[in-house]
């Protein structure tokens, strides 16, 4: 493994996603309807990478199961959230909750 | 209140605080994981200070250590974070004014954190003129609290025995959560969500996490449409009404 290549290749690709639209800043106009399209942008994304982590912890299986931490700890996290609408709540909420499944669950 | 460079850094910094606590553990692991994955000492650390994306250098450690070849960890990386030209692109509106010196730091500091918290205080009626100095607050701490993570988790990894069997992979989880709860006011946003978590699901098992992406771009269109049709909907009720 060349890790200078693997590095740099990957600081230029991530580096060109994020710079492209701020670097034609001055001559990009955004469409109307691409504009109220991109609000759902950070809901499906986020929810894209969160659905596999929580539900396929180990990479290979759906574990749609009590026994399943990740998915417990995800659903207490959401339930705080719609409790109070406070961001720091949620996240520790979620967190304790895994962790104390974990410890009684005892695996994963 | 006036608002100075100054304030709106230190404001930037603040509002992010919640999204550090979740970066923490997921930061630490990261770095506890990178001996055991193959990488060396210096790799761990340039992961963390060049490319600085968290769910893409977990992703690509995890290839790294099944060994798969350099191009395709940097065309999965590529795809992984490919959502942040559509993160800039929102942006883009509130950087337009910004001189080159401003743009390129800013763009290379944009994470989903920085944006979840950036993109609510722009839509905040406040005039806009130092609102790049709380962009640059929320992004600052949060790429030191990565570095500092990552060290720690790499000095802990080699130190505290099973670390990486915690299970803090799941801070990331609980932070993404978080910033998507608030964003589930309707129903085009509620199905949104439905749409890219099943698909992403459903999709799992393709190649360099493609899934990951069209269940994004679908979920997008879901969203978009249905809120069309809603709108549309409602104008013809307007109509009969009257």
């Amino acid at each position: 493994m060349n890790e200078f290549l693997l590095v740099g290749g990957m600081f230029l690709v991530t580096f060109l996603v994020r710079y492209l639209p701020f670097g034609l800043a001055g001559s990009l106009q955004i469409p109307e309807p691409l504009e109220r399209a991109l609000r759902f942008v950070p809901v499906a994304v986020l929810m894209a990478i969160v659905a596999p982590a929580v539900l396929i912890p180990q990479g290979d299986s759906v574990q749609f199961s009590w026994q399943n931490p990740h998915l417990l700890g995800a659903f207490a996290a959401f339930l705080a959230g719609w409790w109070k609408n406070n961001l720091l709540l949620t996240i520790v909420v979620g967190m304790a909750a895994f962790f104390i499944c974990r410890l009684l669950i005892g695996r994963f | 209140m006036n608002s100075t460079p100054q304030t709106e850094f230190w404001k930037g910094v603040r509002d992010t605080f919640p999204l550090i606590v979740g970066a923490i553990p997921f930061g630490i692991i990261f770095g506890t994981l990178s001996e055991s994955g193959g990488l060396s000492l210096w790799g761990a650390l340039a992961f963390s200070a060049v490319v600085f994306a968290g769910s893409a250098q977990f992703i690509a450690l995890g290839m790294v250590s099944t060994g798969a070849a350099w191009p395709v960890i940097v065309l999965t990386t590529f795809v992984v974070n490919l959502r942040h030209i559509l993160y800039s692109t929102t942006l883009l509106q509130q950087v337009r004014h910004l001189p080159q010196r401003w743009r390129i730091p800013l763009a290379f500091w944009l994470t989903d954190e920085t944006f979840a918290v950036a993109v609510r205080y722009y839509a905040e009626p406040s005039p806009i003129i130092h609102k790049h100095w709380y962009y640059l607050g929320s992004a600052l701490i949060m790429y030191f609290n990565w570095q500092l993570c990552t060290m720690i988790g790499i000095f802990f990894g080699r130190v505290v025995p099973g670390l990486e069997e915690w299970g803090l992979d799941f801070a990331m989880s609980a932070t993404f959560i978080g910033i998507v709860v608030p964003y589930l006011k309707n129903r085009p946003m509620i199905a949104a969500a439905i749409v890219a978590s099943g698909l992403s699901l459903a999709l799992h098992g393709l190649p360099n996490k493609l899934g990951l992406m069209i269940a994004a771009l679908a979920g997008v269109a879901t969203g978009f449409f249905l809120e069309k049709r809603l709108a549309s909907n409602r104008m013809t009720e307007v109509g009969e009404a009257q």
